[in-house]
């Protein structure tokens, strides 16, 4: 019993990173219809801004703060500079290009910050808490993973279905033309939501770093699951990426518990995006709704 | 005055009935003066002119291919003219940018309707006063106390404007599961929210049935006291009730131009409408009663 309730606890706090990871997909794919395979790469390369702040003598919090700026100003820079340019063309020009930046960008931070392993700190405890004398597995660092995740989906969720920019960026995803048509500024929407994604894929990639190891190939495996969680969610649906982030964080915790360990969780992540594909290509939650204006 | 076919109808505009006119803003004038357009050598328009004054409805007409739509489509900014001027507000309109359009106090309308599927009724309307926000990009984000009256001012105006159509009742409803005639109102309600001082309707009336089109009619009649309303229809009974003038093109050149009753006597319209060799009189009296546009 000890060891349900510790691996369905660390599969909650694993799933809502892969929550994360998968609603910066879903943002992206829903604004632009193109899969973001360099958000793997770019939110690497924020958390390794943060770690070199924090080397610098920075602490934690402002590290953060910062590098999710730098996640901000990335996500909107690569958006303009080079996502613009493969908009609305073909989709394996999109799916080249960001196969491209993935590449790149983990190049260019080995380059740079050299590709060994590096320390990164967690902001809080690492060692469980204790309840009538068993240590649990939720240990404060991830109650802190899972609350940072919940608060930015709030916030999300806020600027979606409160704020006149919200409204905007979501009339641009569902019909660009009309939306232009209409006097939005279609570009700009474009561009921020790139950034809001990046914001959200450097959150995942810091919350993922807190107290284990960063080198530019750390995030490969969260690329698979984030994608996985996404598809599993329909690839269009926010909720459906929280959901089958968590589903597919439960998931891989009870297979590496119980069937074989941490070495097939990587193939267990594939089956389960296969046997999805096959069963239910739309996905868990997708929504039938004609997404045309 | 006579009927009116001479190819360059600025002149016509001095004639304009002036009563309506006075009742909205002196400026917002559009003014069209020899626009030409061409598609990879085939030529759309030809030195066509076109003025729609405030508080006028102004008709335009003509067979299938004979240019309303690109010259629609140019009055939006869509399409740019290869040669002609576009003067709004006393001002030259250049290099404009759909957005900037909206900015301006121009409106339109879409074919069809064009509303989101996956926004509520109430949200397609509050993008339409896109234009009127004026919290800044940061402080929204940022949820700052001032895009947040901002908001609620929006949704204010979009709630009121629902109301001017009698589409309140729908505000939490998607589109999709509205019938017709309902998603077109809701269309209109989010070209009026944004209080346009000029209107672009592009075929408002396809699809409505008689008496909904009947509605239409009285409806676009009362905007004409807030705003000038250019009116693209091929549903000639709606163009003749309604517009106080109407340009009648033909094969990318305006073949006339005037009031509603100088055009339904002018047989260059109907020869337009009918092809040439008619009875002209027999079919101006059905392009009167309003089932001439029917067989162009």
């Amino acid at each position: 019993m000890q060891q349900f309730i510790d691996t369905t606890l660390s599969g909650l706090a694993q799933g809502m990173v892969f929550a994360a990871f998968a609603l910066a997909l879903v943002l992206i794919w829903r604004s632009t219809r193109i899969v973001n395979f360099a958000q793997g790469s770019m939110a690497m390369a924020t958390t390794f801004v943060a770690l070199a702040l924090i080397q610098a003598g920075w602490n934690y919090w402002a590290a953060l703060a910062a590098a999710l700026v730098s996640g901000f100003v990335l996500g909107a820079v690569v958006e303009r500079v080079v996502i613009r340019r493969v908009e609305g063309g073909p989709e394996l020009n999109a799916v080249i290009v960001t196969l491209g930046l993935f590449v790149a960008i983990q190049a260019a931070v080995a380059i740079i910050a050299g590709s060994s392993f590096q320390s990164f700190p967690a902001p809080f405890g690492l060692r469980g808490f204790t309840i009538g004398g068993n240590t649990i597995a939720l240990t404060p660092n991830r109650v802190y993973v899972i609350a940072a995740v919940l608060l930015t989906m709030a916030l999300l969720v806020a600027l979606f279905r409160f704020t006149r920019v919200g409204l905007a960026m979501r009339a641009a995803a569902f019909g660009q033309e009309v939306a232009r048509l209409l006097g939005v500024r279609v570009g700009r929407m474009l561009t921020l939501g790139w950034a809001l994604a990046a914001v959200v894929g450097s959150l995942a990639g810091l919350l993922i770093a807190g107290g284990s190891f960063v080198y530019p190939a750390y995030m490969d495996s969260l690329i698979v699951f984030g994608f996985v969680a996404a598809v599993l969610g329909g690839l269009d649906s926010p909720i459906g990426a929280v959901v089958g982030g968590l589903l597919l964080g439960l998931a891989l915790s009870y297979v590496s518990a119980y069937f074989g360990g941490s070495s097939v969780v990587n193939l267990a992540a594939l089956v389960i995006l296969v046997v999805v594909l096959l069963v239910r290509p739309g996905g868990l939650f997708a929504s039938t709704v004609a997404r045309r204006a | 005055m006579g009927p009116l076919a001479q190819p360059t109808p600025t002149a016509g505009s001095t004639a304009l009935d002036r009563t309506t006119a006075e009742s909205a803003r002196p400026s917002s004038r559009l003014e069209m003066t020899g626009i030409s357009v061409a598609f990879g050598g085939v030529t759309a328009l030809s030195d066509v002119s076109l003025v729609v004054e405030p508080g006028q409805v102004h008709g335009l007409i003509g067979p299938n291919g004979a240019g309303k739509t690109t010259l629609f489509n140019v009055a939006c900014g869509i399409v740019r003219a290869d040669s002609g001027t576009i003067t709004w507000r006393d001002r030259p309109l250049r290099r404009l940018r759909p957005d900037q359009l909206a900015r301006l106090g121009i409106a339109r309308t879409l074919q069809g309707v064009g509303l989101f599927a996956g926004l509520t009724v109430l949200e397609n309307v509050m993008i339409g006063a896109h234009r009127h926000a004026r919290a800044g990009f940061a402080s929204a984000l940022l949820a700052l106390p001032r895009s947040d009256s901002d908001e609620r001012a929006l949704r204010g105006r979009a709630t009121a404007a629902l109301a001017d159509l009698d589409a309140e009742r729908y505000a939490d409803r998607y589109p999709g599961s509205l019938p017709y005639p309902v998603q077109k109102r809701v269309a209109l309600a989010r070209a009026l929210v944004s209080s346009p001082e000029l209107l672009l309707l592009d075929e408002p009336a396809s699809g409505l049935a008689e008496d909904e089109m009947h509605e239409l009619g009285k409806l676009i009649r009362s905007l004409s006291a807030r705003m000038g309303v250019l009116l693209v229809e091929h549903h000639m009974d709606l163009v003749m009730s309604v517009c106080d003038r109407v340009t009648v093109l033909d094969s990318g050149a305006v073949i006339a131009s005037g009031t509603t009753t100088e055009i339904q006597a002018d047989p260059a319209v109907t020869a337009a409408y009918l092809g040439e060799d008619v009875d002209v009189e027999h079919d101006a009296a059905e392009l009167q009663a309003g089932t001439g546009a029917d067989r162009a």
